[in-house]
């Protein structure tokens, strides 16, 4: 064989073998979750916010992690949007191409770079007693505690993506406007702002992403429990910090039930994920 | 050569890029008032750079610095805030380019509600037609003013930017090459235009196409390497240049 042919052949197989796994996952994610949603049934799975493991009485249901988990990631992206869009206008448009926006988006880029874990330690002993002491809430953790931490880990994706967008917008646009007597504010609001908005848009899309799976961090600062959050304030858990917390004990219908929650999270960011990408080749077409 | 009624004069301005690069060196000329005065010359004589001079373009720049005066109706412009200066010195650009995210109205009155100026129903109808009408640009239009302006061909969507210029009312109107990037035909439209706007405006332009000079412009000015180096009757330079760079570049011979 020559080695042209055993190149070849050396990468096809390995190109094959990405989807195979990928393949391979969303099988073992559906098979192992069969118990459960035919136990339950899908809707009342879906709908259900029982998660009891008594033996005898075991009732599972995904809605208070659902419910967690958008949460978690709707906060999340409410406290990103003030930070993320000032950085990303700061470096695509008021000090663009300048030592000052190289700087700081290299900073803002490194946080996209720290481990969660490290994120996580610092919500737990820096911002949760801080939480206390606000006498927002008593524990400290929960809801409100992991979507601060997990809104500054998604600035970088927004800010530096969104940056590239309004780097974007053609100077003659900028120059037209400012050559009818706009101020620079006018000009951001009025044609800088609309014209990058689909691609802004699509960078908000990849953070929720982001946000919608992002586990250690939010495991270790959510408080972990099971039952429907009440308020943004106390504990809870997400469909990925559900997980996290019970796959090492659980077994039978239980770990099927965890399970079901991994397919769903799984098509739930895939989807995200998808949508986000598409609109972002838009973006950049437009 | 004598300018009996300048509208905007320049004395001995300057453009610096940088402290060592200088793009105008030190140009005066008085500009006629509702007359068509062109500015000519190889690229890189910074013809567009005097000319971006006269409505603070380059103020956006912090780097550029401008020297000497520029009056308005006798006033320096160069003291006056650029908001200003802008609403009375309007500019169209190279390539044409409409707002893509407004339509076709609204990129007319783009002018008023970038300035945050409210106006009724009526006045801004009104607007609209004049404005469009004064770049003949209404009856082909008419039935789409809700329709983005990027639909329209190059030409039109030039002659859209320029009526977007003019909906502001400026008494002075600055073009650069505004047909280099169009067609013969949309060239020539463009051409026809301007002739019939300097009744209400007073029109500089650039143009690095001498025929196009000779065709719309009163007056002419000819620069090289950031130097005015001859300013006179259009018909007279071409005729008849005192200066033999103007000769050179009038025959073809320069850039």
């Amino acid at each position: 064989m020559s080695s042209d042919k055993t190149f070849r052949v050396l990468l096809f197989t390995a190109a094959l073998i990405i989807p195979i796994i990928a393949g391979g996952i969303i099988y073992s994610l559906t098979a192992d979750s069969y118990d459960a949603l035919r136990h339950f049934g899908f809707l009342r799975f879906l709908f259900s916010s029982e998660w009891s493991y008594t033996d005898g009485a075991e009732s599972y249901g995904a809605l208070p992690f659902i419910t967690g988990t958008l949460l978690t990631t709707a906060l999340a992206l409410l406290f990103c949007i003030p930070f993320s869009l000032p950085v990303a206008l700061f470096v695509g448009e008021y000090y663009k191409g300048t030592k000052l926006a190289a700087t700081l988006s290299t900073v803002t880029d490194l946080l996209a770079g720290i481990p969660s874990i490290i994120y996580g330690l610092w919500g737990f002993y820096t911002l949760r007693p801080i939480i206390i002491w606000l006498g927002i809430s008593d524990e400290g953790s929960g809801i409100l505690t992991a979507s601060l931490v997990l809104a500054i880990m998604i600035v970088p994706y927004a800010a530096s993506l969104s940056a590239e967008f309004i780097k974007m917008v053609p100077n003659e646009l900028k120059e037209g406007a400012y050559s009818l007597g706009a101020t620079r504010l006018e000009v951001i609001r009025k044609v800088v702002m609309p014209v990058a908005g689909p691609g802004i848009f699509s960078a908000y899309i990849l953070a929720i992403g982001r946000a919608l799976g992002e586990t250690m961090t939010v495991t270790m600062l959510i408080g972990n429990t099971n039952n429907m959050p009440s308020s943004l304030t106390c504990t809870g858990n997400t469909m990925a910090s559900i997980i996290a917390n019970q796959f090492g004990e659980a077994e039978g219908l239980r770990l099927s039930s965890l399970i079901a929650i991994a397919l769903m999270l799984f098509l739930i960011t895939a989807v995200i994920n998808m949508i986000g990408k598409i609109l972002i080749k838009r973006a950049r077409i437009a | 050569m004598t300018i009996i009624n300048p509208i905007l004069e320049f004395k001995e301005v300057t453009v610096n890029y940088t402290s060592s690069v200088q793009a105008v060196k030190g140009v005066t000329a008085a500009i006629e008032r509702n007359s068509i005065t062109a500015i000519m010359g190889p690229s890189g004589c910074g013809k567009s750079t005097l000319l971006r001079a006269a409505n603070l373009m380059h103020n956006l720049y912090p780097n550029i610095r401008i020297g000497g005066e520029i009056l308005l109706e006798g006033r320096n412009i160069l003291d006056m805030e650029s908001i200003e200066v802008r609403r009375k010195i309007g500019m169209v650009f190279q390539r044409p380019a409409p707002f893509p995210t407004m339509s076709i109205n609204e990129n007319v009155l783009a002018g008023y509600t970038l300035n945050g100026i409210h106006l009724s129903r009526a006045q801004k109808a009104d607007i609209v037609e004049k404005s469009l009408r004064s770049v003949s640009l209404w009856d082909e239009v008419k039935d789409v003013l809700t329709k983005k302006g990027t639909f329209l061909s190059g030409g039109q969507q030039q002659r859209l930017c320029i009526a977007r210029a003019l909906a502001l009312q400026p008494e002075v109107l600055l073009m650069d090459e505004p047909t280099s990037a169009l067609d013969p035909i949309a060239t020539k439209h463009i051409e026809q235009l301007i002739t019939q706007l300097k009744d209400d405006v007073t029109i500089l332009i650039v143009t690095h196409n001498m025929g196009q000079a000779r065709r719309i412009a009163a007056k002419s000015m000819f620069m090289y390497l950031g130097d005015l180096i001859e300013y006179d009757d259009t018909k007279k330079m071409f005729t008849d240049p005192a200066n033999e760079l103007t000769s050179a570049f009038l025959n073809g011979k320069m850039g």
